[in-house]
This record gives structure tokens, C-alpha cells and sequence, in this order.
């Protein structure tokens, strides 16, 4: 398949320390894979290096058949770090206008005030950020993250602090973004909410890739399932 | 042209968010008219000597100041991670340190204007008489500070003790840029007209900014990414 995310034989060092060891990994176009591991197994060292923020040492990456650093790569990519990623001392308004222009949207206007309404932030929307709640800021930040309609969402962690309403909205959107045929890859510790909207799981531990694979009924009946038997199987 | 695009955006956002918080102009502006306020106490404005190192003294306060400028210029995307929004969306790593390095221009061009006016008055010093180079020449050697400023912003963004590694790595560099412009202000505060050995400084000025210009927009995305 033409669409779809392929590493092959990643290595990332910090120094000495090898943060990811020999990850291999293809994603299909349209899937949705929960990334899992405990902290410090590597997950967000390999979303940052997808996201074109980190280099890697050795192995090959393809987005869209494209490096991750390409221009092409990282305009139909959606990135949503542990940070919010917007302006403090700018409106909610003048913050989505402006990743809306780096973004090259056709009509910056509408869209930034097309996704205010869907966050549900238009009322506040000439409010400087620095004012905001921190469920609004959250809100807010998934806007920034989605208003360019990116074909690959890379979310670090994003169900962590969430609000009910927050929590909602992104399964919302997510469920939104798969029937249009995006590929989502997420890293989660809130397992519950993440095995239900993917559709691939993949388990990373000490920068290793222990399992990839799709998401079984046993995960969504018991989501520690997988945990719970890579710990079993290193202990054995 | 998508460059210059996401580039003039960049020192928009910078610019507004300036206007709003006004951190560096009044941290430079403020830093500047001190500088030059205790210096005319300190020297006697009225010397042919004084007049003589009035540019040198002008440019080492506005080299002084624009260290102040470039510190918050990279710092003001850590908050929120709003850098690491900006690499990983579709702007280009020339964009954003060409825009930054805008953001710095006119920041610390505004410093200038009204550091000059304090500056004449304190110095007793027409500085407005030939008014056409003096605009060339301080438009040349702010952009070269500006430029540089924007590169080693970006450089020392994740340093622990950035606000002290950016001034000890830029002004050695700044040197053939400010003796350039020292030497081409004291002619115009003196009123002299700029001789031919003169126009070799302005020359300096040119090359300066074309390579410090053209390595910004080269190194880019090593500077910013690796």
C-alpha cells in the first residue's frame, strides 16, 4: 500500500544510550495505532522523530513515502505534543489564525473560526490564552492540531489531563478522523479509551518494538492483557 | 516566495506579541538610554575627541542592546512547546529564523530611533545631516546584527545559560560588522562627506549581511532540527 507509515531498523542514541534499538514498524494508511509502554520505553522519542522534531542514527523512515522532514511529510501531518503549542499573550482566535496561515489554508479566516465553534471556544475567542482553563487550552490545542486536516495524527499522551468534555471531543474527533481515512498513531497510558478507537496496537519496552499487531477482543476486554503478557514472557 | 510568506508571518506574530508584553523594548530601550545618559555625564559632550568616538560608542550600546532583543526571540517559543508546533508543521526552518531574524530588526531599529534622539540631545550631536546614508548604513549594519542574532538565538535556545553564551558567542563575531559601521557613523556625525577608502567599510556592511544572510537560510534546518 502506496499510503502508509514504514521504519526500518530505527536506531535512536542519545549519547551513548540507545533510546530506540532496531524498531520496525509499517502502519497502514487509515489505521489507528495505540502506541504502549511504560515510561521511558521510547514512545515519545519515536512520535518526535516521526514529527521530523528529533534525528535518528541509523534506519530507514517513510511517511507517505516521503522522509519525515520533507515539506510534503509535514504539511499532512498533525502533531500534538506534551506542550499546547500556542501563544500565551495571543487570542485563541489570533492563535488558530496564525497556524492556520503557516499551514497555507485556503480561507485562515473561516477555518480558524469554523474550529473555535467545534472546540467550543468561540465565545471566548478574543481572550488571550494565558486566561484559559486548563480544559480550554486543551481544547484549543486539538484545534490547532486538526484544522489542516492532516492525513497522519501523532498524539503524545493526548487523553492525559483531558476533561470529560476534552476526553469526548477527541474520541470525537479521532472517530472523525478514521472514517476520513486518516493514519493516527498515539501514545497512551489511558489504555481504556486508546484499545477502543485503535485499530493496531504496538508495545514498545527499553526502546524495543515487543509486539505490533491489530487490536484483539481479549485488549479490549482487558486492556493490561498485553502488558501483562510481555511481562510474563521477559520474566519467563 | 512561500518563504518569505511564512517568514513575514513569523515576525508578525513576533511583533504583535511584542507590542503586547513589550519585554525587550523596554528591557533594550531602557538599557540603552542609561548607557548612553551616564556616558554623557561621564565624558564631556562638547570634546572634538568625543565626537569623534560617538558612533563607536553608539554602536557598542546598540550591539549591547540587541543581545537583550535576541535573547527573547528563540525563548519566547519554549513556553508550551509552541516551537516543536512550529517544526512540525509546514513552515520551513528558513522561514522561521528569517522571520525571527525580521522581528529583531525592527525591535531593535525602533531602540535605535529613539536611542538617536537621546542620544543628539545629550551628545549635542546633528546626527541628521545627511540623512539618505545615514538610513543605508543603519539599515545595513542592524539587519547583520539582526541576522546574526537570529542564528545564534536559535543555536543556544536549549542552553541552560543562554542569556550568557549568546552575547560571548556573537560579538566576536559582530567585530568586522561594527568597526564597519563605527567608522561610517563617525563620518556622519562629524558631517564629512564618505570618502572612497570609507566606501570599503560600506562594502564590509554588504558582504557581511549577504553571508551571514545566505548561511541562516542554508543552515536552517541543521540549526533548528539537529
Amino acid at each position: 500500500m502506496a499510503d502508509e507509515i514504514r521504519l526500518e531498523g530505527v536506531w535512536k542514541f542519545y549519547g551513548d544510550y540507545a533510546a530506540l534499538r532496531d524498531v520496525s514498524l509499517t502502519i497502514n494508511a487509515g489505521a489507528c495505532c495505540a502506541l504502549l509502554g511504560r515510561n521511558g520505553a521510547g514512545k515519545t522519542t519515536l512520535l518526535r522523530i516521526l514529527a521530523g522534531l528529533s534525528p535518528f542514527q541509523r534506519g530507514e523512515i517513510r511517511l507517505f513515502r516521503e522522509k519525515p522532514r520533507s515539506e510534503e511529510a509535514r504539511r499532512r501531518t498533525g502533531f500534538l505534543g506534551h506542550g499546547i503549542g500556542v501563544y500565551e499573550d495571543l487570542s485563541a482566535r489570533e492563535n488558530l489564525l496564525f497556524f492556520a496561515r503557516i499551514a497555507g489554508a485556503g480561507n485562515a479566516e473561516d477555518t480558524s473560526a469554523r474550529w473555535l465553534a467545534r472546540v467550543g471556544l468561540e465565545k471566548v475567542a478574543q481572550m488571550p490564552v494565558r486566561q484559559f482553563s486548563r480544559g480550554m487550552r486543551q481544547r484549543l490545542a486539538l484545534a490547532r492540531t486538526f484544522l489542516h486536516n492532516p492525513r497522519l495524527l501523532l498524539l503524545d499522551e493526548p487523553f492525559t489531563s483531558l476533561d470529560d468534555r476534552a476526553i469526548a471531543m477527541l474520541s470525537e474527533l479521532l472517530e472523525e478522523a478514521r472514517r476520513s481515512g486518516a493514519t493516527i498513531i498515539l501514545s497512551t497510558h489511558q489504555l481504556r479509551e486508546a484499545l477502543s478507537i485503535a485499530s493496531h496496537v504496538a508495545l514498545v519496552e527499553n526502546g524495543r518494538l515487543r509486539y505490533s499487531g491489530e487490536r484483539t477482543a481479549e485488549m479490549l476486554d482487558d486492556p493490561a492483557y498485553l502488558y501483562r503478557l510481555y511481562t510474563e514472557l521477559g520474566a519467563a | 516566495m512561500n518563504t518569505l510568506r511564512q517568514a513575514w508571518l513569523i515576525a508578525r506574530k513576533d511583533l504583535a506579541l511584542e507590542l503586547r508584553t513589550k519585554e525587550s523594548l523596554n528591557a533594550a530601550g531602557a538599557f540603552a538610554i542609561a548607557i548612553l545618559l551616564l556616558f554623557s555625564f561621564a565624558l564631556d559632550v562638547n570634546s572634538a575627541e568625543t565626537r569623534e568616538f560617538a558612533g563607536g560608542l553608539l554602536w557598542l550600546v546598540f550591539a549591547f542592546a540587541g543581545a537583550l532583543v535576541f535573547n527573547r526571540g528563540f525563548a519566547r517559543e519554549l513556553p508550551n512547546e509552541c516551537l516543536d508546533a512550529l517544526l512540525s508543521s509546514s513552515l520551513s526552518a528558513p522561514s522561521l529564523l528569517i522571520g525571527k531574524a525580521i522581528s529583531n530588526f525592527v525591535t531593535l531599529l525602533a531602540v535605535e530611533i529613539v536611542s538617536l534622539f537621546v542620544f543628539g540631545i545629550f551628545y549635542n550631536i546633528r546626527w541628521w545631516l545627511q540623512p539618505g546614508l545615514l538610513i543605508l548604513f543603519f539599515v545595513l549594519t542592524t539587519w547583520g546584527i539582526a541576522v546574526l542574532g537570529g542564528v545564534f538565538g536559535a543555536l543556544t535556545v536549549n542552553l541552560r545559560l543562554r542569556e550568557l553564551m549568546l552575547p560571548v558567542i556573537i560579538y566576536p563575531l559582530l567585530i568586522p560588522l561594527l568597526i564597519a559601521a563605527i567608522e561610517l557613523t563617525n563620518a556622519l556625525f562629524t558631517n564629512q562627506p564618505i570618502s572612497e577608502s570609507q566606501w570599503l567599510w560600506g562594502r564590509v556592511l554588504v558582504v557581511f549581511d549577504v553571508v551571514f544572510t545566505a548561511l541562516a537560510l542554508l543552515l536552517a534546518e541543521t540549526i533548528l532540527v539537529n
